[in-house]
């Protein structure tokens, strides 16, 4: 790689931190406007430095010998507990960690763009810009981790600052409702993370990536023997790892925070929980996954599964549900799910890890269109002043931007060529039909759905019956279209990345061409969804309710998201609580307590009992004092010479 | 010997020049600008406290009754920072109308004693050693009497004088018998010819009630109460952390060298002392109202925690006990900083009761207040935690279980109380809380500094390597 020195990308995560401390300590000194700029500057310059080295690292010093190097660009031991017991914090770059940069960088800096114009006059706007810093410092800290234990603490943090901007509005109780069951829930899931962490250092030795992900290297087979329920160490440790995943990720069934975390604002939702912290899990099983390609292949059968069935049922979901943000929070769910079985489908190695490929790209193209589709929904709310899908109508007139862009992303969602989604969800299909054709048929059906959710979404707010609005809703402001038409661009021409060249399993480029007779049919079912939109919700119609009464018992489990929420409420209130928290509470009040206080009383009586040592007589303390050393002094002699 | 080599004595001989300055002001000033006397003293012993870290060659003088090295000095810089403090949190003080005729006198007395405290740690055998101790207790017992008219005060004096004269009393003829038994006292060659007679047990047990008299070792311990009690609130505080902190150094340094080869005895001897120190200490503490007789308990309970470190005798034993003398430091003077506050502001409130709602009246120094009693507790993240969890770590290293489990009990036993004066100010309503009042820039100065050293000693684990590089063991 020539002299080229990496060392200065541990800049990328650090200027957002010093921002997050000069925001949150000087923040309510600033005018709130010079701190929006402090933040969106700051995110701008790491944009450019992040895009500086992908451009440096994919064309100019990344490859060595044909091969895509896993470059540790800085290093330094952060906690020293032994001497083979060390934490490291650094940066490492390789395809997908670059990749990743590039995604954060981009959609934090659209999102803090936006967010000037979306959040102006709001209470709190610096501390709101401070917590976006703070996240986009977490979460770029964990994209470059060198070791899991570095991810592992930036992944908590990653969470904190989710918790944070979720309950931003901490007046209203939903918000904060939102927020603690997004905390609890990734912190349950976490639990396992850290378990899982636990066992693959033990085994391996190591918290070190490039040591543990080494094909030929020897921590990857350690653990390998059966061990437990038929499964071996090393298969426990990454599932246990990729509960941890399926948390951030919110896999079905801990996806229930992701719905209620749209409480939060929407730039918010964009930057969180649509395109770059909801993808840590697929990121994660992506940094990981030569150990389940190679030590743990059942692991990987269990990711694409659960990837399977998130992406259907979310999507069944997705068709009911009236809040447009709501929509678009089940919508990614489902292409998150998308991602995951992508992984999960994926071989090793040239064009059989088409899958691992293409879970990365629809990372990459989905974040784009996400973030897109998820400002555009912010500027239908700023416009309209509610989430609701029936409060809306013939948008088209007075948002001609939004309206356009908007077009562009649910087009690209659902699969429509030349934009992205088409390019990256065929290659999803293509790894998945090579692969286990159940799940391709799952993920062919759910294309279709996927369109026709988005463009019952698309006609219900643009076209349909004008509601009465209290006032003309009208286009937002510069800096948040600027961000749509960037966005939207984006959505067009990424598509026309060459990612089998780029990111890729063992870092050896492939080349790969569209596999028109998957592609056609695809593009097939999803011409079929929009059009059966565009049926039902372009004009007025009573189908929609026709069809709602035909499939009763379907939509009414759709509309309430198959009842998960209550299953969750039921087993924790009426089974933990009720069977577990109860009678450990009793034995703390009265058991514990009751020693703690016995003993409480014991010390305070003794304490009585001695007062009188204390007499204020220096005879007294003399007498104590020789008495003392005559004492010690005869036991030990006594003592020692015996 | 040249004359260089006399540089090996700079904190001593810088710490005479700033005396000797004070003296000279205090000569030639006029009676009604001596006040200038405490900016020259808080300026002047920073410029020491700074000059202190400079680095220093190692060595010895005066064929060995003298010696210093890094860690020596270390020792030095940390009394000096104890002292730097205390002189800052004087000024008030002494500004007062009853006081202010006699300033010169309270930083004279506390540069005598921290010259003594400097010559004791810096000995390398027991009569400079003796010298340092002497040097270092008779002046405070002057300063214990400080409020000449009043009766506590001299009270305090009195009984610090005498109690101090039996123990010295005591040392020297164990001194004397060490001498007997070996031909030498300097540490060195008394250690190669310590091998343990009955009669050099005797003399150990001499020796080690003096420092436990210095240290307030249970039950050497019974006249702190009274004189912490009688003593202006600034000398308690130098008393119960500085010239405790300097007994602390010299007894963990004298027990790894002179009475290296009994080390199972002065373990087992210090085992013993330990755990009554903490326990009684505590069961005292908990029954005081009085805040100055309260922390003069909990200061001896705290003394018990810090011997784990030195019955360690490991080269992380010591480092823990320099480190825990550090934190205390912090800690203890960031207590007894707003206790004085309290009682220059409000004519001598200084009873737990009237500590009632302080927070609702004074938010800053209430919260100041409960950093100190969460590090004197040793909850985390403040620096106390750390501390405390060294000391355990190098109990347990050397496989003391049982007294693990005696001090950690011992540390809920004392979360209560700590907590106790957390729950009066924040928690329990009152009408008649002490009013909002407002410190003066020293004071506040005092209380900064002290806060920065609960958080930044605890967080910098530089510091904590550093200490360790240069501790020593067994």
């Amino acid at each position: 790689m020539g002299d080229f020195s990496f060392a200065y990308s541990i800049w990328i995560p650090l200027i957002p931190f010093f921002t997050f401390i000069l925001l949150g300590l000087a923040g309510h000194i600033l005018k709130p406007r010079l701190a929006g700029i402090i933040g969106t500057t700051a995110l701008g310059v790491i944009f450019v430095m992040s895009l500086y080295t992908a451009y440096q690292y994919f064309f100019v010093y990344g490859m060595v010998d044909g091969v895509y190097q896993k470059i540790i660009a800085y290093n330094t031991t952060w906690l020293q507990f032994t001497d083979t017991l060390h934490i490291h914090m650094g940066v490492i770059l390789d395809p997908i960690s670059v990749m990743m940069l590039v995604v954060v960088t981009t959609v934090s800096f659209m999102v803090h763009l936006y967010s000037i114009g979306y959040m102006h006059g709001e209470l709190g706007f610096e501390r709101f810009f401070a917590f976006l810093s703070l996240f986009s410092f977490a979460m770029l800290g964990l994209v470059v981790a060198t070791n899991i234990f570095q991810m592992y603490i930036f992944w908590e943090l990653v969470g904190v600052s989710s918790y944070l901007l979720i309950g931003f509005y901490y007046q209203k109780p939903s918000a904060v409702a939102a927020s603690k069951k997004a905390f609890i829930v990734t912190r349950f899931a976490d639990l396992g993370f850290l378990i899982g962490i636990l066992i693959l250092s033990y085994i391996t030795g190591t918290f070190d990536f490039i040591t543990i992900t080494d094909p030929n290297g020897a921590a990857i087979h350690q653990g390998s023997g059966t061990a437990f329920l038929g499964l071996s160490v090393m298969t426990w440790a990454v599932l246990l790892i990729f509960i941890g995943g399926a948390g951030k990720s919110a896999m079905f069934p801990l996806h229930i925070w992701l719905p209620d975390a749209m409480e939060g604002p929407t730039p918010v939702s964009a930057l969180i929980h649509a395109a770059t912290m909801v993808v840590a899990g697929v990121y994660l099983v992506a940094r990981l996954f030569p150990v389940y390609y190679f030590s743990a292949p059942e692991a990987l059968h269990v990711i694409a599964y659960v990837g399977g069935f998130t992406s259907l049922f979310a999507a069944v979901i997705a068709c009911t549900q009236l809040d447009i943000k709501r929509i678009l929070a089940f919508s990614t769910l489902s292409q998150i799910g998308y991602m995951m079985l992508a992984l999960g489908v994926s071989g090793w190695g040239d064009h059989e890890g088409v899958g691992f490929m293409a879970g990365n790209f629809h990372l990459f193209t989905h974040a784009m269109f996400k973030a897109l589709l998820f400002l555009g929904s912010g500027a239908i709310i700023h416009a309209v002043h509610s989430n609701y899908m029936n409060e809306m109508g013939g948008l088209r007139k007075y948002l001609p931007i939004t309206h356009l862009t908007f077009l562009i992303a649910c087009l690209t969602i659902a699969g429509i060529p030349p934009f992205s989604g088409f390019f990256s969800k065929d290659e999803i299909l293509v790894a998945a039909y090579h692969h286990d054709k159940v799940l391709f048929f799952v993920e062919y059906f759910v294309a279709g759905l996927t369109a026709f959710y988005m463009f019952r979404l698309y006609f219900s707010v643009f076209w349909g019956k004008e509601p009465h609005y209290h006032h003309k809703p009208h286009e937002a402001p510069a800096t948040m279209t600027i961000p749509l038409i960037f966005l939207a661009l984006a959505s067009i021409f990424t598509g026309f990345i060459p990612f089998t060249e780029l990111v890729t399993t063992d870092g050896v480029p492939f080349h790969a061409h569209i596999d028109w007779g998957i592609a056609l049919p695809s593009i097939g079912i999803g011409v079929l969804g929009i059009l059966g939109a565009m049926v039902m919700y372009r004009r007025e119609t009573n189908l929609p309710e026709k069809m709602a009464a035909n499939l009763k018992y379907l939509y009414r489990w759709s509309y309430n998201k198959f009842y998960i929420d209550e299953v969750y409420l039921f087993i924790t209130k009426k089974i933990i609580f009720r069977y577990i928290s109860r009678p450990v509470a009793w034995f703390d009040r009265h058991m514990v307590d009751g020693a703690m206080n016995g003993m409480a009383g014991l010390t305070n009586l003794i304490s009585f009992k001695i007062r009188g040592f204390q007499s204020g007589q220096v005879q007294k303390y003399a007498f104590v004092f020789v008495t003392g050393a005559l004492a010690l002094a005869l036991v030990f002699i006594y003592l020692w010479t015996n | 010997m040249r004359i260089e080599d006399f540089l090996l004595m700079r904190h001593e001989i810088l710490l005479t020049l700033v005396t000797v300055i004070l003296l000279v002001l205090e000569i030639f000033l006029h009676d009604d600008r001596k006040q200038v006397i405490r900016h020259w003293a808080i300026v002047l012993m920073t410029l020491v406290t700074v000059a202190g870290f400079l680095s220093l060659p190692e060595g010895t003088l005066f064929g060995g009754m003298y010696q210093t090295s890094q860690l020596h000095q270390l020792m030095k810089n940390i009394l000096n920072i104890g002292a730097l403090v205390v002189f800052i949190q004087g000024a008030k003080w002494l500004n007062l109308e009853a006081n202010r005729n006699k300033v010169s006198e309270f930083y004279l007395l506390i540069l005598c004693t921290l010259i003594g405290m400097n010559f004791m740690v810096s000995s390398g055998d027991f009569l400079m050693f003796y010298l340092g101790l002497e040097l270092a207790t008779i002046p405070i017992a002057a300063m214990a009497a400080f409020d000449k008219l009043s009766n506590k005060s001299s009270e305090a004096g009195i009984k610090l004088i005498l109690s101090s004269a039996l123990s010295s009393g005591i040392m020297l003829y164990g001194i004397s018998m060490v001498y007997g038994t070996t031909g030498s006292i300097y540490f060195e060659q008394v250690s190669q010819l310590y091998a343990g007679s009955s009669l050099q047990v005797l003399a150990f047990i001499f020796f080690f009630t003096g420092m436990a008299f210095k240290i307030s070792m249970v039950p050497f311990h019974l006249w702190t109460a009274d004189v912490y009690e009688g003593a202006p609130v600034n000398v308690t505080s130098y008393l119960s952390v500085v010239s405790k902190g300097a007994a602390l150094f010299i007894f963990s340094i004298i027990l790894v060298t002179a009475f290296r080869f009994i080390s199972p005895l002065w373990q087992n001897v210090i085992w013993v002392i330990s755990v009554l120190t903490m326990t009684i200490g505590n069961l005292f503490a908990i029954r005081q109202n009085n805040l100055k007789r309260f922390l003069a308990f909990s200061s001896i309970s705290q003394a018990g925690f810090i011997l784990l470190g030195v019955i360690a005798g490991t080269q992380l034993g010591m480092a823990t006990v320099v480190y825990y003398v550090l934190v205390y430091i912090f800690s203890n003077l960031g207590a007894f900083g707003v206790v004085a506050a309290v009682s220059n502001a409000t004519g001598g409130k200084e009873n737990m009761d009237d500590y009632v709602g302080f927070y609702r009246t004074n938010p800053k120094l209430a919260l100041t207040m409960m950093l100190a009693m969460f590090s004197l507790a040793g909850i985390p993240p403040v620096a106390g935690f750390f501390g405390k969890f060294f000391l355990f770590l190098a109990v347990a290293e050397q496989g003391y279980y049982w007294l693990l489990t005696i001090a950690v009990l011992n540390t809920i036993i004392s979360l209560y109380y700590y907590l106790l004066i957390v729950k009066a100010m924040f928690l329990t309503k009152s009408e008649d809380a002490i009013g909002r009042f407002r410190s003066d820039n020293y004071t506040r100065l005092g209380l900064a500094i002290c806060i920065a050293g609960m958080v930044i000693v605890g967080f910098a684990s530089p510091i904590f390597d550093y200490i360790k590089s240069l501790s020593f063991g067994l």
